[in-house]
C-alpha cells in the first residue's frame, strides 16, 4: 500500500453503487468533526465556485440537513437529506437529494477508518428510487456492473466522435 | 416519465456488458439486429431482448422500415447519465480536495498554537 494516497478514487460496485474513497492526513476525530460540524461545512463542502450555506444540519438519527450552493451570479442549488445513523467517529449514513433532480434520492454511507494518524473515508452511494426498489433491471448485476463506469467512457468516446462529425 | 425514473432505467440498462457493447457499436452508426448479433455469438431473440431494454430506457430508437428496422443510438439520454455521473464525481472530488486542504490548515494552526504555549 502506498504511504500517501491523496487522490479520490471512484468506482462502481453492484449495479447501483458508486464507491468513493479518499485518504486524509489527519486523525479520524478531526475528520469526523469536519463532516459533522455545521460551522465547518462551508469550508469544504461543494465545488469551489460556490459558496455553501448550511440551511439545516441536525446531526442525529432522523435529523434533517439542507445545504445550499450559491454561485457568484446568485444561482442556487439546494441539497438535502436525513441522517439515518451516526456513530462517532466512524460511520455516518445519510440520504442525499439534489433538488435539481427531485425524487432521485441516494443513500450514502460514510465509513471513516483510522489508519494511525491518517483517515480513509469510503463513501458508498446507493441509488434509491422506485425503479431501483422494484428491482426491474437486475440482469447482469454481478458481472456487468463492475465495469459499467470503465466501459462507459468507451461509449462516450464513440459518442463524442459521432457528434463531432 | 420523470427524469429521476428515466435515469434509473438508463443506469439499469447500462449495467449489462452486452448492452454497453451494443451501444459502443451503435456509436459508430446505425445497425440492424443481425449486424448487432454477429460479434456476440448470440441468438437474434436474445439480442432483441437487450434491444428492448435499451429502447425502453430511451438509449436507442428503432426505425420503422419493415425489413431491417435499423437501431440508432439516442445520444441525449446517454449524455444525461454521463452528465449526472460526472457532476457527482466532480462534486465529491472537489469537496474532498477542499476537505484535505482544510484539515491540513487546521492541523498547522494547532501546531503553531502548541508552540506558543
Amino acid at each position: 500500500m502506498p504511504a500517501t494516497e491523496s487522490s479520490t478514487k471512484f468506482s462502481a460496485r453492484g449495479d447501483r453503487e458508486i464507491v468513493i474513497t479518499r485518504e486524509f492526513d489527519a486523525p479520524r476525530e478531526l475528520v469526523f468533526k469536519a463532516i459533522t460540524d455545521p460551522t465547518l461545512i462551508p469550508k469544504w463542502w461543494g465545488p469551489r465556485r460556490y459558496e455553501t450555506i448550511v440551511d439545516k444540519m441536525d446531526v442525529r438519527p432522523g435529523g434533517a440537513w439542507r445545504f445550499i450552493n450559491r454561485a457568484a451570479d446568485g444561482g442556487e442549488h439546494g441539497f438535502n437529506g436525513v441522517y439515518r445513523e451516526i456513530v462517532p467517529p466512524e460511520k455516518i449514513v445519510q440520504t442525499f437529494e439534489w433538488e435539481g433532480l427531485p425524487g432521485h434520492i441516494s443513500v450514502e454511507t460514510l465509513i471513516l477508518e483510522d489508519l494511525g494518524g491518517r483517515t480513509r473515508i469510503t463513501t458508498t452511494s446507493v441509488f434509491d428510487t422506485k425503479e431501483d426498489r422494484d428491482g426491474m433491471m437486475q440482469s447482469g448485476a454481478e458481472s456487468g456492473a463492475r465495469e459499467t463506469w470503465e466501459r462507459f467512457a468507451e461509449v462516450l468516446e464513440g459518442l463524442k466522435r459521432k457528434t463531432a462529425r | 416519465m420523470q427524469q429521476p425514473e428515466r435515469l434509473s432505467l438508463t443506469f439499469g440498462a447500462l449495467a449489462d456488458p452486452t448492452r454497453r457493447a451494443i451501444l459502443s457499436r451503435l456509436a459508430k452508426g446505425e445497425a440492424s439486429v443481425t449486424e448487432l448479433a454477429k460479434p456476440f455469438e448470440m441468438s437474434l431473440p436474445a439480442v432483441s431482448k437487450h434491444l428492448r431494454v435499451l429502447e425502453r430506457a430511451g438509449l436507442i430508437t428503432r426505425g420503422r422500415e419493415a425489413q431491417w428496422r435499423p437501431c440508432r443510438l439516442e445520444a441525449e439520454r446517454l449524455k444525461e447519465v454521463a452528465d449526472w455521473v460526472e457532476r457527482y464525481r466532480r462534486f465529491w472530488e472537489e469537496s474532498f480536495d477542499r476537505l484535505d486542504e482544510f484539515l491540513r490548515d487546521v492541523q498547522k494552526g494547532q501546531k503553531r498554537t502548541g508552540r506558543r504555549k
